[in-house]
């Protein structure tokens, strides 16, 4: 059987696959971002004993390899009452690790905000709440753009870890043909053609967003 | 928590932590050499180099650390190419990173004044001898912190090559959890130490910068 052919043959189950993976660094991310927005606004707050616990997540997160949290959540979670079937524990496991990486982005992102904006829009009457969605979070995003961006690439080559897990991604999907044809040429070569494409998409309509995003900063643009 | 199941373990993780320092710093290695032929490649004259130079970064940071450890595990031997599970280890994860440096290193030689090349040149040195003694000396001091930065992020990703059976930090603590049935305790454990070898490195990090990055172009 000729390389293609095996691909073919093995196509739904492929599919099924890719399915997964993309579903769980879409989830993964959107979880992620949340969790990392929410952390940097509460680090912002004037409560020590919060702010170090938040930072204490930050590091311990940034600090350790994903696949351990993975492991400690997975295989230690029923110790603690914590049951979750493989694909929720990964795609909490890929929020929680993100989560941590994009809230020091955001805090980054907050930091670089220029003091005038705020106490200008203060100044108009505007809430709080109002400066934070009105004024500060559309300038802090375009800054902090391509951040979330190298981000939601590393989020996309993690979720092949969760294999390891025994969630049915793509990953998983080759290895089982892997096991069961005892070639493993023309899987792995997929699996590697996948990730390099699906990055290279990402990072391709990233920076055209960028482009868009950016236009109105860019020298020339004005005049 | 049984505090004890970590205290039992704590000799065979320290074994282990000096391990996935070991591979790591083998990945690194093999990663700069790679990277400094990429940059040759990268700022030669042939547009084929170039092109080749900047498809090996785009493959190498798009491809994801497991699948390249399975790449080279399960190919190499259908090349007739038998090596043992570590020097498929260092070598993917000395893959892995050498897109990254290479990246690191183009950015740090691009911030050298152009003028120093011309002079060199003009005192008669070769291509090579420029680039010996005036351009990579500089930009590996330059692109230092990055580089440190990188090694941190390649010890994380260096978990992985437990899944080719290599006893690292997480395949150590995995086996004291399947031992002792508390995975709780024993990924701790790991994580402690992954922790402590991070704050070594970040300090020697910081050290090797103060040393090293006096009179360097930032």
């Amino acid at each position: 059987m000729s390389s293609l052919a095996l691909l073919w043959h093995w196509a739904p189950l492929l599919l099924s696959g890719i399915a997964v993976t993309l579903w769980s660094w879409l989830l993964g991310s959107l979880l992620g971002l949340a969790i990392g927005f929410v952390v940097a606004l509460l680090r912002r707050l004037p409560l020590r004993p919060l702010r170090w616990a938040l930072r204490l997540y930050v590091e311990v997160i940034r600090g350790t390899p994903f696949l351990l949290q993975l492991f400690l959540l997975y295989s230690g979670g029923p110790f603690i009452g914590i049951r979750l079937s493989a694909l929720a524990a990964g795609i909490i496991c890929l929020g929680v690790h993100a989560g941590a990486y994009f809230a020091e982005i955001f805090r980054a992102g907050f930091e670089s905000l220029p003091k005038g904006q705020i106490e200008a829009a203060s100044s108009f009457g505007m809430t709080p709440l109002q400066i934070l969605w009105r004024i500060s979070l559309p300038t802090m995003l375009v800054a902090i753009f391509p951040s979330i961006v190298s981000m939601l690439i590393s989020i996309s080559k993690e979720t092949v870890i969760l294999s390891i897990i025994t969630v049915p991604n793509l990953m998983y999907q080759i290895q089982s043909m892997t096991v069961e044809t005892y070639s493993a040429f023309a899987g792995i070569i997929a699996l590697a053609a996948f990730y390099w494409i699906f990055v290279e998409s990402l990072a391709r309509i990233c920076a055209l967003v960028e482009r868009r995003l950016t236009f109105f900063m860019r020298a020339g643009a004005a005049s | 928590m049984q505090l004890s199941v970590i205290m039992d373990s704590l000799p065979y993780l320290f074994q282990a932590s000096i391990a996935t320092v070991c591979y790591t710093l083998g990945g690194i290695i093999v990663g700069a050499a790679l990277a400094i032929l990429v940059c040759a490649a990268r700022f030669s004259r042939s547009p084929i180099l170039q092109r080749l130079a900047r498809a090996h970064v785009s493959v190498f940071r798009g491809i994801p650390l497991l699948v390249l450890l399975m790449l080279i595990f399960y190919l190499l031997p259908l090349i007739g190419i038998f090596v043992p599970a570590s020097v498929s280890a260092v070598l993917a994860l000395g893959l892995c990173t050498s897109g990254y440096l290479a990246e690191m290193l183009r950015g740090a030689l691009l911030a050298i004044p152009a003028g120093q090349t011309e002079v060199a040149e003009a005192l008669g040195m070769t291509g090579v001898d420029v680039w010996r003694r005036i351009l990579l000396p500089q930009a590996m001091r330059g692109c230092l912190p990055q580089v440190i930065g990188e090694f941190i992020a390649l010890m994380k990703a260096s978990s992985l090559i437990s899944v080719i059976g290599i006893s690292e930090l997480t395949r150590v603590s995995m086996n004291i959890a399947a031992t002792t049935f508390r995975p709780l305790e024993a990924y701790i454990g790991a994580g402690i130490f992954y922790l402590a070898i991070n704050l070594c490195l970040a300090g020697c990090g910081n050290l090797a910068e103060r040393r090293l990055g006096r009179g360097v172009p930032a």
